[in-house]
């Protein structure tokens, strides 16, 4: 058995668990949600196992030192849907609202069957600009800043179809897809805790990428385009969080504001590197 | 004229404090920064025309779009940014001070009203006993209370977590400390680099942007440089120089080995391995035997140098490679007889029997070469570094505060009502209202439980 297997496992597992979440807004069955929930920590659990293996390997390796398993584009996509699931799995422990499963499930099982398919999942040894524990600290801090955002985003896709259908048929209760959501304001207040969660460490993150580039290079900040995208994420959020506090942009344009704020995070992730030229290695 | 004038005041005060520029600026700045990572910054006229036309590049540099970042626009919005975050303070800190240290010890029946949290009970007993549970109370399950007298009515004020009301303030104030620290590098630092060749010294570096070099007041050796790669691949392992500074004549520090994320730091500069490159030609160690004869020597030789043998003959290294096709280093080998034609012959490092099966009468193999290097290091002083850390350090803690902690206030008031006591137990959050609310109707059946067995 080796951590490729398990990785496709997993993606099975999301698969699974995101048409259970699914099926349930169709048919409200509490067992269908219980099922989707319990495939979700499954595997969940197989992921930590599989990364835990990966890590493993890279010690397997011809020549190879071993490395936290973080280092090029397939790894990193890898731990991105695992801290999806990660904080998704904790804003379940704690609102235990199902419904959301459907709509956070799909980025995992997207970014698994990318990740199995497309994308190269050589192990290659460090090149000397990734020798460096900041590398560590740095992915891990901003994929688990990207992940509460992802769930932010489809919670706030949820505030948006919700508030959507309840304007339309004003007084009647609305049924079916819309009536088994979360009411607006608690969609409301999880986007805002999800983002309270990223925020901090996607502060964190662009803080320890600046102090590895301060430590690699010298410059702690250099306006290179991977950078100032993480920049442009961070202004978006806080933009929201002040949006949250203001009459007139509270509701709504801050729903908009979190999926802006998601869509510009992917950017950051994928398309500077797909699309703009700049230190940051995962391109190539 | 006075009243128009302070009516513009006003406004523009109020144009600063607003959030909504706030939430402009911060748009402003999220677009904006667009531009500079889609046109490549900083790149030479000649670069930016091959892709733009004559017009549009004009236009474009007339914007400063090739050095945005710095421009007077993207600058100003900087500080736009920073005006906002200063006046939204200045207005609203010193209530929250207030707030903070001189607490609402005696609210008035209006601003109890606004809160949502409330129970109250009615209960036979005497004020100042109750007053003595209530305050045994808050104690047990809060925090001790200050106990205030008025009007035949008393009030007890507990809290929780006051300084939380700051984790705002702390993370503002580390945007402005974090630019202070940024404004500090840029007036009182610099970036330079220097390349100083293997076994080779230098006491002065260049500067990045002007072209000019400047001296250090110590001297910089190179002792030694070295790549090394993963098994055979061409993925590098490691870019190694070995460094010592010599100050006055001293040796400050030997040999230190200074690898990529391990950088060396001296009197408040520091100097990153950053890049390397050949130094002069290679050195190549060539073996010569006679066929038939037991004695070899051994020449070391660079490109186009000649040795003469012992015989009389000479040779010549006519060329030399460190990657031949896929046979690695090999060198080319002129003989030239002191009668006759010169003859061509190769070597490969890898194969040290080739040149023998080729039945000439000299037998060459190559040993070795060595190729001298110069390493290249970045070199960058900035004072201001630790400033901005330190505004790291504080956005991180106060955007913790900010999101998770909150400062909490109770209140129980006691009051004579038609022989018996009524005690109103109120109690609000600076946010995180629905944790509160099920904290608060917790503590409200502990609060009607200790007044029913009175
Ligand atoms: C022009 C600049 C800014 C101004 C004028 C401003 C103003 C404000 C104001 C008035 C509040 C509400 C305080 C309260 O609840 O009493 C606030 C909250 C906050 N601000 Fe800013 N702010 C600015 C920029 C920023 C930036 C760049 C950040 C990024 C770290 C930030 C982070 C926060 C946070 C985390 C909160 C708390 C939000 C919440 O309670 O949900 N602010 N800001």
């Amino acid at each position: 058995m080796n951590s490729g297997q398990l990785f496709n496992l997993v993606t099975i597992g999301y698969f699974s668990a995101m048409v259970l979440f699914i099926g349930y807004l169709a048919t409200r069955s509490s067992v269908i949600a219980t099922l989707a929930t319990v495939l979700a920590y499954l595997g969940f659990a197989i992921q930590t196992v599989a990364i835990g293996l990966r890590w493993y390997e890279t010690y397997q390796v011809p020549g190879g030192a071993g490395y936290a398993p973080l280092s090029n584009l397939y790894e990193s996509v890898v731990f991105f849907s695992w801290t999806i699931l990660l904080i998704y799995l904790l804003i379940d422990l704690k609102y235990k609202q199902r419904s959301v499963g459907a709509f956070v499930l799909p980025f995992a099982f997207l970014a698994m069957t990318w990740a199995q398919l497309r994308l190269d999942s050589t192990i290659s040894p460090l090149v000397p600009a990734l020798q460096s524990n900041w590398l560590t600290y740095h992915v891990i801090t901003c994929f688990l800043g990207y992940a509460a955002f992802a769930v932010a985003c489809g919670v706030s896709i949820m505030y948006l179809i919700k508030i959507g259908k309840e304007n339309k048929s004003s007084d009647a209760p609305a049924g079916g897809l819309v009536g088994i959501m979360p009411s607006a304001k608690i969609l409301d207040d999880l986007n805002y805790k999800a983002i309270m969660i990223g925020f901090p460490l996607l502060s964190l993150g662009i803080i320890t990428g600046a102090a590895w580039a301060n430590y690699a290079w010298g410059t702690y900040w250099s306006w290179d385009p991977k950078e100032t995208w993480s920049l442009i994420v961070w202004f978006i959020y806080a933009a929201f969080l002040h949006a949250r506090i203001t009459r007139g942009w509270a509701g709504r344009k801050a729903a908009i504001l979190s999926i802006v704020g998601f869509a510009a995070t992917i950017f950051c992730y994928l398309g500077v590197n797909l699309l703009l030229a700049g230190l940051h290695s995962y391109g190539a | 004229m006075r009243a128009k004038q302070r009516g513009f005041l006003n406004s523009a005060w109020d144009f600063f404090c607003s959030l909504k520029l706030t939430i402009f600026s911060l748009i402003a700045l999220a677009v904006t920064s667009i531009i500079g990572t889609v046109i490549q910054q900083n790149l030479s006229r000649q670069e930016y025309l091959r892709v733009f036309s004559e017009k549009t590049y004009r236009t474009l540099d007339q914007l400063q779009f090739f050095d945005m970042y710095h421009s007077w626009w993207f600058i100003g919005l900087l500080v736009l940014f920073c005006i906002n975050l200063i006046c939204c303070s200045i207005k609203r800190f010193p209530r929250v001070w207030r707030m903070v240290h001189n607490p609402m010890l005696v609210p008035s029946e209006q601003v109890l009203k606004t809160f949502s949290n409330v129970d109250e009970q009615l209960v036979a007993g005497e004020i100042k006993g109750l007053t003595q549970r209530m305050q045994g109370f808050l104690g047990n399950q809060f925090s001790a209370p200050q106990v205030t007298e008025q009007d035949g009515s008393v009030y007890l004020y507990a809290e929780k977590s006051k300084y939380a009301r700051f984790g705002v303030y702390i993370t503002h104030l580390s945007i402005l400390i974090i630019f202070l620290g940024a404004i500090i590098g840029n007036v009182y630092g610099f970036k330079g680099f220097v390349n100083i060749p293997e076994g080779g010294e230098t006491n002065k570096i260049w500067l990045r942007n002007s072209q000019a070099s400047l001296p250090l007041d110590f001297t910089l050796r190179c002792e030694d440089f070295s790549v090394s790669f993963y098994g055979n691949s061409q993925r590098p392992k490691e870019y190694r120089s070995v460094l010592t500074v010599i100050d006055q004549g001293q040796t400050m520090i030997d040999h230190r080995p200074t690898i990529v994320n391990d950088p060396l730091s001296y009197k408040g500069l520091t100097f990153y391995q950053s890049s390397y490159g050949a130094a002069g030609d290679e050195v190549v160690s060539i073996k010569v035997k006679l066929r038939g004869e037991d004695k070899v020597d051994a020449f070391s030789l660079q490109r186009g140098q000649m040795v003469d043998l012992p015989n009389g003959d000479r040779l010549r290294l006519a060329d030399f490679t460190p990657t031949f096709r896929n046979f690695g280093p090999a060198a080319r080998i002129d003989v030239l007889p002191h009668s006759g034609e010169a003859r061509a012959v190769t070597v490969f490092k890898n194969f040290p029997d080739f040149d023998n099966e080729r039945g000439g009468a000299y037998i060459f193999t190559m040993i070795n070469f060595d190729q001298r290097y110069y390493t290249g290091l970045q070199v960058t002083k900035d004072p201001g570094v630790w400033v901005v850390w330190l505004g790291c350090a504080l956005m991180v803690i106060g955007c913790l505060v900010a999101f998770f902690m909150s400062h909490r206030r109770l209140w129980v008031v006691l009051s004579g009502q038609d022989g018996k006591v009524g005690v109103r137990l109120v109690g609000s959050a600076h946010r995180n209202q629905p944790a509160f609310e099920l904290y608060f109707d917790e503590l409200k059946n502990k609060f009607r439980e200790e007044l029913s067995d009175s």
